[in-house]
C-alpha cells in the first residue's frame, strides 16, 4: 500500500476530504458573516444559532412533517432567512445608529435565547439524520473511496460560494450592494432603497448559515448545541481571513478545514487547537487578516 | 407662475445632531432655470443641498419638488421624484469601475441620456470605463459624477462645488456642459465657491449667510451689485 510520511494513502485522503467537508461549512458560514459585516457593520453572533436552526429544522421537517432532505434543502434556508428578516426589522435596525457593540450584544443574546429554547424543547442530546438515498454509498476513485455525501457537501458549498461571489462582484444587484456598503447615504440619494437591501442582505447571510445547517445535518448529530461549537471556530476563520472579504473567507474556510484534517492525521493531539494557533500567528504577523484590507 | 415652479424651499431648518445649520432657507427655482447658491464656507450652501436630498438630520419647513412635498420623504423617495445629486466630495465608489459607477443610479424619470450620448459628451469616461472609480483623475471623477446623474432622467440637478480643485481647462469644459444642459431644459442648482464660474451660468444667484438667503441677484443686476458682492463674498 502506498504511504505518505508513514500514513496509508486512503486514510490520508479520507482525512483530507473530511477536512474539505468541514472547510466547506467554515467557508459558507464565514461567507455569510462577511456579507453581513460588509453591509451592516455588525458581527452577527447568532450565526451559529442560525446554523443550528438549519440542521434542527431539517430534522424537524422529517420528524413532524415527513419532508425529506431535498425539501429541507429548499425550505429550511428560506425559513431561517425569514427569521433573520424579522429579527432585522424588529430589533437590529434600531441599533444601526449606535455603537456596533450593541448589535453584537443583541445578536449574542438572541443566540443564547434560541439555543436555550431549543435545548429546553429537545434536550442537548444529538439526533441522528440519515443521508438521503441518492447520496449514500461511495465513489471509487481508484486511489480512494469518496463517500458521495462528502462530495456533495463540498460541491454544493463551493457552488453556493461561487454563486454569491458572482452575484456580488459581477451583477447589477451586486453593484448596488457594493455601493451601499461603501457609501450607504449617497447610494440611497441615487434612489436605491438601501434599508430594504440591508434587510435582505441580513436575511441572505443567515439563510446561508441555515443552508450550511441543512448540509451538516446528515454529517453530525443534530443538537441545539452544535452551533456554539461551530461558531467559535468560524470566528477564528474570519479573524484569519480578514473581515469583509468574500473570496478571502471562502479560501480561508476551505484551507483551514484541510489543515485541521491533516493535523488529525499527523499530530492528532493538536487538531483541536491548530486553527487557534494559526489565528494567533496571523494576528501577530498580519493583524488585518490574510485577505483584510489594512488594519 | 405656480406651474413653472420646479423647486420651492420655504423656511427650511436643518440640523446635524444638536447643531442647527439652516435657519429658514427660502428660495424658488423655476423649471429650466439655473440658479446658484453663493456664500462663504460654512454658510450652509452644501447643507441646503443635503437637506433637499434628506441627508441631514432633522428637517422642518417645506421642500416642494415639482409640486410634491419632500420634507418628510426618505432620500431614495426624493431621488425618485426626478432629482440628481452630485455631492461635493464627488462620491465616486472605489469598489466599482468607472462604468459600474456610471450605470449605478437607477432611472428616476424618462428621457435620460443614453450611455453613447454620455460617452460622446465625456470621451475620457469611455477610455477609462474599466478603471477603478477612484483611480481616475479629479477631473475624470467630476465628469463621472455629472454623467451618472444625467443617465437617470433626473430633471432637477443639484450640483455641489463641481469646479472645486480642477484645472482651468476642465472648469471651462464643465461650464460648456452646464450651458448644454440649460439648453436642454434641465433645472439646475449650482452651489459654488467659484463666483467667476457661476456668474455667467446662473440666471439668478442667492447669497447665503448663516443658513439663510440674504440676497437675490438676477443675471442683469450683476454690474450694479458688484460692490455688494465684493463685500459679502470677497470676490
Amino acid at each position: 500500500m502506498i504511504e505518505i510520511f508513514g500514513v496509508p494513502l486512503p486514510s490520508l485522503m479520507g482525512q483530507l476530504t473530511l477536512g474539505l467537508v468541514n472547510g466547506s461549512f467554515y467557508a459558507v458560514l464565514s461567507l455569510g458573516l462577511a456579507v453581513i459585516f460588509g453591509m451592516l457593520h455588525i458581527i452577527n453572533f447568532c450565526h451559529g444559532a442560525c446554523y443550528m436552526l438549519g440542521a434542527l429544522f431539517t430534522w424537524m421537517a422529517m420528524e413532524y412533517f415527513g419532508l425529506g432532505y431535498w425539501w429541507a434543502l429548499l425550505l429550511v434556508p428560506l425559513s431561517v432567512a425569514a427569521i433573520g428578516i424579522v429579527l432585522e426589522r424588529l430589533l437590529l435596525q434600531r441599533l444601526y445608529k449606535l455603537d456596533y457593540l450593541y448589535a453584537l450584544l443583541l445578536t449574542f443574546g438572541i443566540a443564547l435565547m434560541i439555543e436555550g429554547g431549543f435545548r429546553y424543547l429537545f434536550g442537548a442530546t444529538g439526533k441522528p439524520y440519515s443521508i438521503p438515498d441518492e447520496l449514500t454509498g461511495a465513489l471509487d476513485l481508484g486511489f480512494m473511496f469518496l463517500p458521495k455525501y462528502r462530495a456533495w457537501v463540498i460541491g454544493a458549498s463551493l457552488t453556493v460560494c461561487l454563486f454569491t461571489w458572482y452575484m456580488i462582484e459581477k451583477t447589477r444587484l451586486g453593484a448596488y450592494l457594493r455601493a451601499a456598503t461603501e457609501n450607504p447615504k449617497l447610494t440611497q440619494a441615487f434612489g436605491i432603497n438601501v434599508p430594504v437591501m440591508v434587510m435582505l442582505t441580513y436575511g441572505f447571510g443567515v439563510g446561508l448559515a441555515g443552508l450550511a445547517g441543512v448540509l451538516a445535518a446528515p454529517t453530525t448529530q443534530v443538537s441545539p448545541l452544535m452551533g456554539s461549537n461551530m461558531i467559535i471556530l468560524v470566528f477564528a476563520v474570519v479573524v484569519i481571513g480578514g473581515m469583509g472579504s468574500i473570496l478571502g473567507s471562502v479560501i480561508t474556510g476551505l484551507g483551514l478545514g484541510v489543515v485541521e484534517g491533516l493535523t488529525k492525521v499527523f499530530y492528532p493531539e493538536a487538531s483541536a487547537v491548530i486553527v487557534f494557533v494559526i489565528m494567533a500567528i496571523v494576528l501577530w504577523l498580519r493583524p488585518a487578516g490574510l485577505f483584510g484590507k489594512g488594519a | 407662475m405656480q406651474s413653472t415652479e420646479y423647486l420651492r424651499v420655504s423656511s427650511l431648518h436643518a440640523f446635524y445632531g444638536e447643531s442647527h445649520v439652516l435657519h429658514g432657507m427660502d428660495f424658488t427655482v423655476r423649471r429650466g432655470e439655473c440658479v446658484s447658491l453663493l456664500g462663504r464656507n460654512g454658510a450652509g450652501r452644501t447643507t441646503t443641498l443635503r437637506a433637499i436630498m434628506g441627508l441631514t438630520g432633522k428637517r422642518t419647513g417645506s421642500i416642494m419638488i415639482n409640486g410634491r412635498e419632500a420634507v418628510n420623504l426618505a432620500p431614495h423617495k426624493i431621488a425618485q421624484l426626478g432629482v440628481g445629486y452630485c455631492p461635493e466630495e464627488r462620491g465616486i465608489y472605489s469598489s466599482l469601475t468607472c462604468e459600474e459607477n456610471l450605470m449605478l443610479p437607477p432611472k428616476v424619470g424618462s428621457g435620460g441620456m443614453s450611455v453613447e450620448e454620455l460617452y460622446e459628451m465625456f470621451p475620457n469616461l469611455k477610455e477609462r470605463r474599466h478603471s477603478q472609480g477612484t483611480k481616475m483623475s479629479g477631473g475624470e471623477q467630476q465628469m463621472l459624477a455629472m454623467a451618472r446623474i444625467l443617465r437617470t432622467g433626473a430633471r432637477l440637478l443639484l450640483l455641489d462645488e463641481i469646479s472645486e480643485g480642477l484645472a482651468p481647462v476642465i472648469v471651462q469644459k464643465l461650464a460648456e456642459i452646464i450651458q448644454t444642459l440649460k439648453q436642454r431644459g434641465y433645472t439646475i442648482v449650482l452651489v459654488e465657491q467659484n463666483f467667476r464660474f457661476a456668474a455667467p451660468l446662473a440666471d439668478r444667484m442667492f447669497i447665503v449667510e448663516h443658513g439663510q438667503v440674504v440676497a437675490e441677484i438676477a443675471q442683469h443686476e450683476l454690474q450694479e451689485k458688484q460692490a455688494f458682492l465684493q463685500e459679502t463674498l470677497g470676490v
